[in-house]
């Protein structure tokens, strides 16, 4: 089976709508039939509503047939990772806590999927509070990985990679804090793209780590991705980190740069993330992949990164300070799950927390309170901001020599399930090579790179300027055509 | 490995109550473990002298300020102007326990 071959383009989709050689609903009921078809060995929904996808159809249909401009997504089915809302639809962040909450206002971008007519299969499976790098965190039960079914599909946004890789959706939006978009596109052999941060609003995102979150697009191609991207970025009022700069036509681009290819780009290579630990498959891979980069016409330069090996426990103590705060709000009085027969206020507030939260998110939210608590700040959490701080300069300080950086996505293919999940400093360094462009801020992508001797994708990770997601999407175009 | 454990029970059960989160004997001993482990892992931080280093919190303090050349990424204060928020009837639906107006919640004075 090679899954990711069975989707339609967005493209695509639109254009045959639009020349009525087929219709919205057609489309929604093909992908409707392969998630019932597929999903009950994968896990990747958490739930679909028919009904709702196939009215959202009927309306591009209708458009279609006045002959009406149909937007950019019209018709293209979608799945929305569980940590993002929309109006009255479960969202449970794949957490018991949560279950049965449904939320009274939609993420911005989700409306502005809707906006540019998608369609909503449902909502997809994550880790808990997206906090997880194999999907088992999952309240619900995990994700299968499509090519491997004894394998994780990588975390957090295990479902979203998953459901694109098995063709049940033209394209997903995810979330990645310290690496849950990219790692699963890598282990999954589809394309994942992590905006710069304020590049796509998180309003209607339910935190984890505020100065980390973002939403970003899974799709087939670059090209999918870019068109995604295109459409939810951009400035909005109800957050106040999303940036005001203007949303350039990635697609337009694209095509502009199509002939020229990698031509003239300089590239670098980080050092840092080619040394110990680094499965020798995803190295060939990745060093193959470079070498044609370089056939193609790029200028591959050596650069180095040289705080990259702090990076993991950096990350591990923001991430978790963050979330500490962010989770208080779980509290059993304004929404989702409350503990049963609590004779006071804290004592339900504890029991209700025991309940609803599972041992990793409960894990993450002791250690945030503790590097937080009176005592422990200066050495913990401002250490981290500090290292935070250098970490970036060593970004800024590269990009001053190279367009991108070029490095494997993850340490190692898609690992079985059960492998990691008793050993969490084992199940952080699956985000190695992800979570120094999280803590900077700066944009990423992953594109398939190859293939494992027993048929597990790879993925490359190309880095990028705040902002110049377009040089990243040039580079990952040419990294799909080698 | 440390020769000394950072993280003992009572701080477990410290961190625990301030994070309003009940654990079960082995939860203590689980945490306990995995605290270390993590915490161990951290302390090669301590091998960085930053002493010099400003924290960074927030990405938009490294993107420079207009007129300073590369991308911009203004943090903007919005007009502080009334607007309208979630409905509140729309809201008490999605409430464990209300009365349509307030939360209600068990007692709160504990004696």
């Amino acid at each position: 089976m090679n899954p990711t071959t069975t989707a339609g383009s967005v493209e695509g989709i639109r254009l045959a709508i639009a020349k009525r050689e087929t219709t919205a609903k057609a489309v929604t009921e093909i992908y409707q039939a392969r998630i019932a078809g597929e999903d009950p060995r994968i896990h990747a929904f958490l739930s679909v509503d028919r009904e709702y996808a196939l009215g959202q159809a009927e309306k591009i249909d209708a458009m279609a047939e006045k002959g009406e401009p149909l937007p950019k997504l019209a018709g293209v089915p979608f799945g929305i990772k569980d940590v993002l809302t929309l109006e009255g639809f479960a969202a449970t962040a794949g957490s018991r806590i949560l279950e049965g909450y449904r939320p009274p206002y939609t993420a911005t971008a989700v409306k502005k999927l809707a906006d540019a007519g998608a369609i909503f299969l449902g909502k997809l499976n994550c880790d808990e509070f997206a906090m997880g790098s194999s999907n088992e965190n999952s309240a619900y039960g995990p994700v299968h990985n499509p090519h491997d079914l004894e394998r994780v599909p990588g975390g957090s946004s295990g479902g979203s990679a998953a459901a694109v890789a098995a063709g049940m959706a033209v394209a997903t939006l995810g979330t990645d804090t310290g690496g849950s978009i990219r790692q699963p596109a890598s282990f999954c052999g589809v394309v994942g793209v992590l905006p710069t941060y304020g590049r796509v609003s998180r309003y209607g995102l339910i935190a984890f780590a505020s100065s980390l979150d973002r939403i970003g697009p899974f799709a087939a191609t670059v090209r999918d991705a870019a068109t995604v991207l295109g459409v939810i970025a951009g400035h909005d009022v109800m957050d106040a980190t999303s940036s005001p700069l203007p949303v350039p036509d990635y697609t337009e681009q694209l095509d502009r740069y199509e002939d020229r290819g990698v031509k003239g780009m300089k590239l670098g290579v980080p050092e840092e993330y080619f040394g110990e630990g680094l499965d020798a498959e995803v190295r060939a891979a990745v060093v193959g992949g470079i070498e044609k980069l370089r056939a193609a016409g790029a200028e591959i330069h050596r650069v180095s990164l040289p705080h990259t090996r702090y990076a993991i426990p950096t990350y591990y103590v923001i991430a978790t300070a963050e979330a500490s705060s962010n989770l208080a709000r779980f509290d059993g009085v304004r929404y989702g799950l409350r503990a049963p027969q609590s004779d006071t206020l804290s004592a339900m507030y504890r029991r209700t927390r025991d309940l609803g939260f599972g041992a990793e998110v409960k894990r993450r939210i002791l250690l945030g309170t503790y590097v937080l608590s009176h005592g422990y700040y200066d050495a913990y959490y401002r250490k981290a901001q500090q290292v935070r701080r250098l970490l970036t300069d060593d970004f800024l300080a590269a990009f001053h020599e190279v367009d991108a950086i070029v490095t494997p996505t993850a340490p190692t293919p898609a690992f079985r399930l059960g492998e990691k999940s008793d050993d969490p400093v084992a199940m952080y360094l699956a985000d190695i090579y992800t979570v120094t462009a999280s803590l900077a801020g700066i944009c990423g992508i992953s594109v398939p790179c190859g293939e494992s001797r027993a048929g597990l994708p790879i993925g490359m990770q190309i880095l990028g300027r705040h902002f110049d997601e377009a040089t990243i999407f040039r580079v990952g175009q040419a990294v799909e055509s080698l | 490995m440390p020769e000394t454990e950072r993280v003992a029970l009572e701080d477990v059960r410290r961190v625990a109550e301030l994070a309003n989160v009940d654990l079960t004997v082995e939860e203590e001993l689980r945490m306990r473990r995995d605290l270390n482990a993590i915490l161990d892992y951290v302390a090669q931080l301590g091998e960085l002298d930053t002493a010099s280093v400003e924290p960074m919190a927030q990405v938009s303090e490294v993107l420079g300020a207009p007129g300073e050349g590369g991308p911009k990424n203004v943090s903007v204060l919005r007009a502080d102007e009334v607007r309208p928020c979630l409905d509140r009837e729309v809201v008490m639906e999605a409430a464990p326990e209300t009365d349509k107006v307030f939360f209600k919640v068990p007692k709160v004075i504990e004696r």
